[in-house]
């Protein structure tokens, strides 16, 4: 299966989706070609709604189309649509309205246009808001699912998509599960890799480079970042040495944050390694170049958690 | 644009002074016993605010979520106080729970809550908004096949907002004739006079520019409002700005236009003042019954 890009996987989806759920209507901010909700525009064009760009007016509007008993899919990158925060705190959160925000372009890997089009901070702007569900698909099938869930579920939802292409990590024929953690390699003596969104598959790669050295590394897909599956976190933490977070975010707040604090909560006192963008803005340069540099690649990943069996 | 006269009957209009003549004692009331709050805005919307609700819009407030009621969203959130009252009046809640207000526990929240109270349509005052999620209803009510009509208050000094223009740039876009706007203009705000503070002068003229139909009324003139919300909804093809021009803290003689009254509430000497006045003008009332 070649790679594909889950933004690509996500307006694919929407289009499907369009056609089973009348109710489903979507909305962007000049990003259409980018968000990939175009294909819905083209397909359903009365029930898409262009703002131009002006993100805080189309979240505020999504919210209410989101109380009027539709479900809005509201897309721009992540960057945009996490830092019109007030719109979503109030309109959105507060108000409990049927809203998907859809973040496109998630981290770094994007390159190029730098670090001012890269979602970074969004995660740890969502997970901050009660009752805001978290979904970071991790290849196309599991964003198709994440997709369809999205079109009955009840309440506000974060989706986060990436601009690159990211190898399928999910068999055929997978089935999305809300909320419940899925253990891709089985294992990991030494670590166990919570990894989420297009840092899964290198975290897979990484943790065989780790095998050729003999380190038992697990890799787990935490799909849903909120609510965290908590129980999945504390289960891998029980049976290996070192945990590791790995995503296209800042260290603080998103994946990483999540799951430190599960740990520390439940007073495990494990060792924690972070993988992700370390307190620093990103930058440009080839996808390939800055994850490389900022370790976050699938060689980055795995010598990070070699240096720990140093 | 001038509004079109359309005569309501004297016994229509004396019946709406009557409601909000006693909205504004409701008002000063609820904010006495809070002991916090902003008088000031909810005495300037007051009138609007009865005309919508007790002419103007269809709803059923024993089905406040029935599907094809009239959308009403307060922008300026601060002014809940004046919503509270006409929602008890119309049969949301019973009277005494206005007394609640801001209280631990209350469903009458110091900002309108959405969750917290049914009838209220979404969580405002962060101000700016309001409009946006009242065009977000309108475009549902659009793919609906124009069911039913949103109704959106904004203020004057939360017209400094940049949402509030992205807003207004969207919805003639968008060819919403089914959202109309009322523009509670009593020039006040925290940090003064909002011609001072930061002049939104000539207001009209830039809603005009932005393709909206404009009408403009006397804010406290019942007659001018109920044509103004008429004309509205009669109006194809776009959607429209009612310019209200208002007085801040309408019908209290020490409040009106007085900036310190923006977000204080009476004390029990001041309350007991503004009560007076109230009553009096509520007595003077009674004796002009058609």
């Amino acid at each position: 299966m070649p790679a594909k890009a889950t933004r690509d996987a996500f307006g694919e989806a929407l289009l499907k989706m369009g056609e089973r759920f009348p109710n489903v209507v979507a909305m962007d901010a000049d990003l259409s070609k980018s968000t990939k909700s175009e294909l819905f525009a083209k397909k359903f064009p009365n029930r898409f709604f262009e703002f131009g760009i002006a993100e805080a007016n189309m979240v505020g509007t999504a919210a209410g189309l989101g109380l009027s008993g539709k479900v809005p899919f509201a897309c721009s990158f992540a960057c945009f649509i996490s830092s019109r925060f007030d719109q979503v705190r109030i309109s959105v959160a507060y108000s409990k309205a049927n809203v998907r925000l859809v973040g496109s372009h998630a981290g770094i890997a994007i390159g190029e246009d730098g670090y001012s089009q890269q979602g970074l901070e969004d995660l740890a702007l969502m997970r901050s808001l009660p009752g805001m569900a978290i979904i970071q698909p991790a290849d196309d099938l599991e964003t198709e699912g994440a997709v369809e869930f999205l079109c009955t579920y009840q309440g506000p939802a974060y989706l986060r998509t990436t601009r690159q292409k990211v190898e399928r990590v999910n068999r055929e024929g997978y089935r999305f599960e809300f909320g419940k953690a899925v253990e891709l390699r089985p294992g990991g003596k030494d670590a166990v890799i919570f990894a989420s969104g297009g840092e899964l598959y290198l975290s897979l790669k990484a943790a065989e480079m780790l095998e050729r050295d003999g380190l038992s590394v697990g890799v787990i897909n935490i799909h849903t970042i909120k609510p965290l599956d908590t129980a999945a976190v504390l289960n891998a933490a029980g049976r290996t040495k070192i945990l590791v977070t790995a995503e296209d975010h800042q260290i603080i707040g998103g994946l990483g944050s999540a799951v430190s604090e599960a740990v520390a909560e439940a007073g495990l006192g494990h060792r924690l390694l972070r993988i992700g963008l370390k307190d620093t803005f990103g930058e440009s340069g080839s996808p390939e170049q800055v994850l490389a540099k900022h370790k976050m690649d699938a060689a980055g990943i795995a010598e990070q958690i070699r240096e720990r069996f140093r | 644009m001038a509004v079109a006269q359309r005569v309501a009957s004297s016994t229509q209009i004396w019946r709406l002074k009557e409601i909000a003549a006693r909205m504004r004692i409701d008002i000063i009331e609820m904010l006495a016993k809070a002991g916090s709050g902003h008088p000031g805005g909810s005495l300037s919307a007051i009138d609007i605010l009865v005309c919508l609700y007790f002419s103007q819009m269809r709803y059923d407030s024993k089905r406040p979520d029935w599907p094809d009621r009239d959308r009403f969203v307060l922008s300026k959130g601060h002014a809940v106080p004046a919503q509270y009252a006409v929602m008890a009046e119309a049969g949301y809640f019973p009277r005494q729970e206005l007394m609640t207000l801001r209280q631990l526990n209350s469903r009458l929240q110091g900002h309108p809550v959405n969750t917290a109270l049914p009838g209220i349509e979404a969580c405002t005052g962060a101000l700016g908004q309001g409009l946006s999620v009242a065009q977000g209803m309108a475009l549902a009510s659009r793919l609906e096949g124009d069911k039913f009509h949103v109704y959106c208050m904004i203020g004057d000094g939360e017209s400094q907002e940049g949402q509030i223009w992205e807003a207004s740039m969207s919805a003639p876009k968008f060819k919403l004739d089914t959202l109309t706007v009322i523009l509670d203009n009593n020039n006040g705000q925290i940090d003064g006079h909002v011609t001072e503070v930061m002049n939104l002068a000539p207001i009209a003229d830039k809603w005009r520019a932005f393709n909206w139909n404009v009408l403009e009324i006397d804010g406290h003139d019942m007659q001018q409002i109920l044509d103004a919300l008429a004309q509205a909804k009669a109006t194809k093809g776009k959607p429209t700005l009612i310019w209200a021009r208002t007085v801040k803290g309408k019908g209290v003689s020490f409040m009106e236009d007085q900036i310190a009254w923006h977000g204080t509430a009476p004390n029990a000497e001041q309350a007991a003042k503004a009560l007076a006045e109230l009553r009096a003008a509520y007595s003077r009332l009674q004796q002009e019954r058609p």
